[in-house]
């Protein structure tokens, strides 16, 4: 099946060199909004689902990259593991490809690591039609560049994603979350002096006044750390809808039109003197912004700290414009475009959908 | 669609003799000072290796620079002139990612050697790349924070070294390579421009360069600064001995406490020649009529550490273990790993010679691994000792021989391919953590098609057009796939004898 889909798909990629088309590879679209530019032919790569190879004692799982992301962690969980950077879905049909594509992460991200951080290996097509392999399903490979981790977050401006393998981690022996009342600067002081300690935090957020903090690991630790913690005991059922709805981006913080921006920032970052709501997580190195600042006067706030900014869903159509993900430095711009021209020569996928220039 | 420029499909290397060599040190020397440049013979000579000693090449001259502009002007110079520049750490990579190219210059960044900051509580140092890597975990110590990667020459290795291999440690299943701690990398490209790779926050805009250039052996660019992160020291750590009669017992057990859901700290294998070995040489106490002796260390707060112990201890009785020993301070702990720790210089008593080779194959075919190495250690005759970083699969089989006779060189050598060409069938690879650099290059034709070597060169010529950065290494032309080489020690005489090897 395998074969005669990457036959199919090769000729539409070499058809759409030939003839100066652009193809523009999609999952269930559930990503959609978050795109400098959605230009070109959509090319459904649902064509291939299905898991290929899954070892729960090998900690690795090997699926088409047109699987379903819950199809995918619901096999995990029967076998007491999990992707450990609890990736957003955003939609009920979303795929390991879309979730790799976009290289996001979740609440987890602050102890586990990131999505890119569990991709061992991926298959590839690039923009000549050739399928290749990078990477593998053993967690220790430093044969050649590390082109899957390339892959990741890549938007599939580089090539079609058709396998990927993630490494996966034991589901946690218990969790549980806390709840302290705290304002924002208090909060960020607080996620810090942990973060420095050996304390089994595995997620934080921050929303209007209430610091709410997630422990993993085993019971007595948790019962440990959760004496050094302080604050009151979440009931479990609440905090696991609480976290879901703070990585799925369906808690009322999220609701409404207002622009939301995404600060990517330095873990010592203050608190910033922007206007709009926010939400904190990541130890205060994620902080969500519903703003309608001026795009130039917010990045250029963000950029005076180290960080950098995301205009993540909504905002101004003239914003929008001006690019939606932080613009790079002219150096690092070049060496985007020579990578570009590397994986698809003829650019093909996806033109504009990360930024104008590739 | 935007026309793009055409990438370079390979790696022009300048044709040898083709470098004026007095005009290049005369433009060397104006732009470093005189204690920054090596030129003359009986100097240069001290930089004709790194920790393959087999491949030797004398460089045309070593560069030193003290600051990044230094760099930049040594960087720029070479490209102008069409000179090949060689980037080196510490010099102890054991792949020849550090071996000179004879027309060639070498960049040593053993000068550049500040620690610039640790910040406690943004649990992060930043560092320049000559800095050791024990030395980044010993300035963050006061603070209860460390650096997680720890390559087994730790005290002599360096963090720009450490970069360009992607380098793990004892304790990378669960604390990650240095692609999984490393932050942001402060890059000078071969034409002298500056680029910010990564940063202090998290998830860099566009492509991941970072990945990229992490593990790129010295390819891409010479990393002038690096951000690394620091996690919590552990409040404590424990290790448990367990004695197997039989290897694939012992393999079982390592699935088993990988599938019970336990990440351990370390997890670590030797069989019982290597027992054997070892124990003459540290007197670690192990016990000699094991089979398989499997190392397991656990590591947190108290209450995680007993809890763990108490079920890896369970899982190991349940898979058949014949001795169970549990350290019971900090000295039995150090005392059990010494053992392991002394698995290479132990090689190098019993035998003239050994070849080290770094395979990594998926855990559950680990019997079938050895029962093949078993075959080809009877078919060519020669000696095996082996040791495993079992947790994540990444096999250190020693290969015995003897330099003196030309026959037995020849069949370690055939033996050393067997093994690389089985762990790429078996569905791993050639190199878990030591890399291709020379060494492997060949092997590289067995793990990767055509179309995936043209790709590597095609990110190369990305960040390097003129293809002037370590030409030659990592990654073979497609029509030079052919030759071979390991690591050579010859009578026990490591490069760095005096650095711990495992």
């Amino acid at each position: 099946m395998t074969h005669t889909l990457h036959a199919v798909l090769r000729e539409q990629v070499l058809d759409a060199a030939a003839h100066g088309r652009a193809l523009r590879p999609h999952g269930s679209g559930s990503k959609d909004f978050l795109a400098q530019s959605l230009a070109g032919v959509p090319l459904d790569m649902r064509g291939a689902q299905g898991v290929i190879a899954y070892e729960p004692s090998e900690l690795y799982i090997t699926a088409h990259a047109g699987t379903r992301l819950s199809a995918i962690e619901s096999l995990l969980a029967e076998h007491g593991q999990m992707l450990a950077f609890e990736a957003p879905h955003f939609g009920t049909h979303a795929t390991l490809g879309g979730a790799v594509a976009s290289g996001l992460s979740g609440p987890r991200r602050i102890s586990a690591g990131s999505l890119r951080d569990f991709v061992l290996g991926v298959t590839l097509m690039d923009g000549q039609g050739r399928v290749m392999r990078f990477g593998g399903q053993v967690m220790k490979n430093v044969a050649g560049f590390d082109v899957s981790r390339l892959i990741a977050g890549s938007f599939g401006t580089l090539g079609l994603l058709l396998e990927v393998t993630l490494k996966v981690l034991p589901l946690p022996q218990a969790e549980q979350t806390r709840v302290l009342a705290l304002d924002e600067a208090q909060a960020l002081a607080r996620m810090r002096e942990w973060g420095a300690q050996p304390l089994p935090v595995s997620a934080t957020a921050w929303l209007d006044g209430r610091l709410t903090v997630r422990l993993s690991g085993a019971q007595t630790a948790l019962d440990a750390a959760a004496r050094v913690l302080g604050g009151d005991l979440l009931d479990s059922a609440e905090a696991a809808a609480l976290w879901q709805s703070m990585c799925e981006q369906t808690h009322d913080f999220f609701a409404g039109d207002a622009p939301l921006w995404r600060l990517s920032l330095p873990p010592m970052t203050p608190v910033l003197p922007l206007d709009g709501a926010r939400l904190i997580e990541w130890n205060g190195m994620q902080r969500w912004l519903r703003s309608s600042l001026d795009a130039d006067a917010l990045r250029h706030a963000v950029k005076g700290v180290g960080g950098h900014a995301t205009l993540f869903r909504g905002g101004r159509a003239v914003d929008r414009e001006r690019g939606v993900f932080e613009p790079l430095a002219p150096e690092v711009m070049a060496v985007h475009r020579r990578l570009k021209q590397a994986f698809d020569p003829s650019g093909v996928f996806g033109p504009g959908r990360l930024y104008a220039e590739l | 669609m935007s026309a793009l420029p055409q990438a370079h499909e390979a790696t022009p290397v300048p044709p040898p003799g083709s470098t004026d060599r007095p005009a290049l040190i005369a433009e060397l020397a104006r732009v470093l000072p005189e204690e920054c440049l090596i030129t003359d013979l009986g100097r240069l000579r001290a930089y004709e290796c790194d920790g393959l000693m087999l491949m030797r090449e004398m460089p045309l001259a070593v560069a030193l620079p003290a600051t990044e502009a230094q760099v930049i002007a040594v960087l720029r110079t070479c490209h102008r002139l069409g000179v090949p520049v060689v980037p080196r750490g510490a010099g102890t990579g054991l792949s020849g990612g550090a071996t000179p190219h004879k027309q060639g210059v070498v960049l040593s960044t053993a000068r550049l050697n500040r620690i610039l900051s640790v910040d406690r509580l943004a649990q992060q140092a930043v560092v320049q790349p000559g800095v050791r890597n024990l030395a980044v975990s010993e300035a963050a110590a006061p603070y209860g924070l460390y650096y997680a990667p720890d390559p087994s020459s730790q005290i002599a290795c360096s963090i720009g070294g450490n970069v360009a291999e992607n380098s793990g440690g004892v304790h990378c299943l669960k604390y990650g390579l240095t692609v999984h701690n490393v932050l942001r990398v402060r890059m000078v490209t071969m034409a002298g421009e500056v680029m910010e790779i990564g940063s202090a926050a998290p998830d860099s805009p566009g492509y991941d360069l970072l990945a990229v250039t992490i593990g790129s052996e010295g390819l891409l660019g010479v990393v002038t600064e690096v951000t690394v992160k620091l996690v919590p020291k552990p409040r404590v750590a424990r290790c448990v001995l367990a004695a197997f009669d039989d290897i694939r017992r012992a393999g079982q057990a390592v699935a088993d406490v990988i599938a019970a859901g336990i990440i351990p700290a370390g997890l670590e294998m030797m069989d019982q020649a290597t027992a054997a070995a070892v124990e003459q040489f540290v007197h670690a106490g192990y016990p000699l009529d094991a089979a398989a002796i499997l190392l397991c260390e656990s590591d947190g707060t108290e209450e995680e550490v007993q809890d763990e112990i108490a079920r890896v201890r369970a899982l190991l009785d349940t898979a058949g273990a014949t001795e169970i020993r549990i350290s019971s301070d900090e000295a039995e702990r150090l005392r059990f790993w010494a053992g392991r720790k002394a698995a290479f210089p132990a090689a190098g008593r019993i035998s003239p010679d050994y070849y080290c080779m770094d395979g990594t194959i998926p855990r559950k075919r680990l019997a079938e691994m050895l029962e093949a190495m078993d075959g080809m250690a009877k078919k060519y005759g020669l000696g095996l000792l082996n040791v495993f970083h079992a947790g994540d699969g990444n096999l250190h089989p020693l290969i015995l021989f003897d330099s003196n006779d030309p026959d037995s060189v020849h069949r370690a050598e055939a033996f050393g391919v067997e093994i690389l060409e089985l762990s790429v069938a078996l569905g791993g690879t050639i190199t878990g953590e030591h890399g291709v650099g020379l060494e492997k290059i060949n092997q590289m034709c067995s793990q990767f098609a055509a179309d995936e070597l043209d790709m590597f060169h095609r990110v190369k010529a990305a960040f390097d057009p003129a293809g002037l950065m370590n030409p030659g290494k990592a990654v073979p032309t497609l029509h030079r796939c052919a030759e071979m080489g390991r690591m050579h020690v010859h009578h026990g005489e490591l490069p760095h004898p005096e650095l711990p090897r495992f």
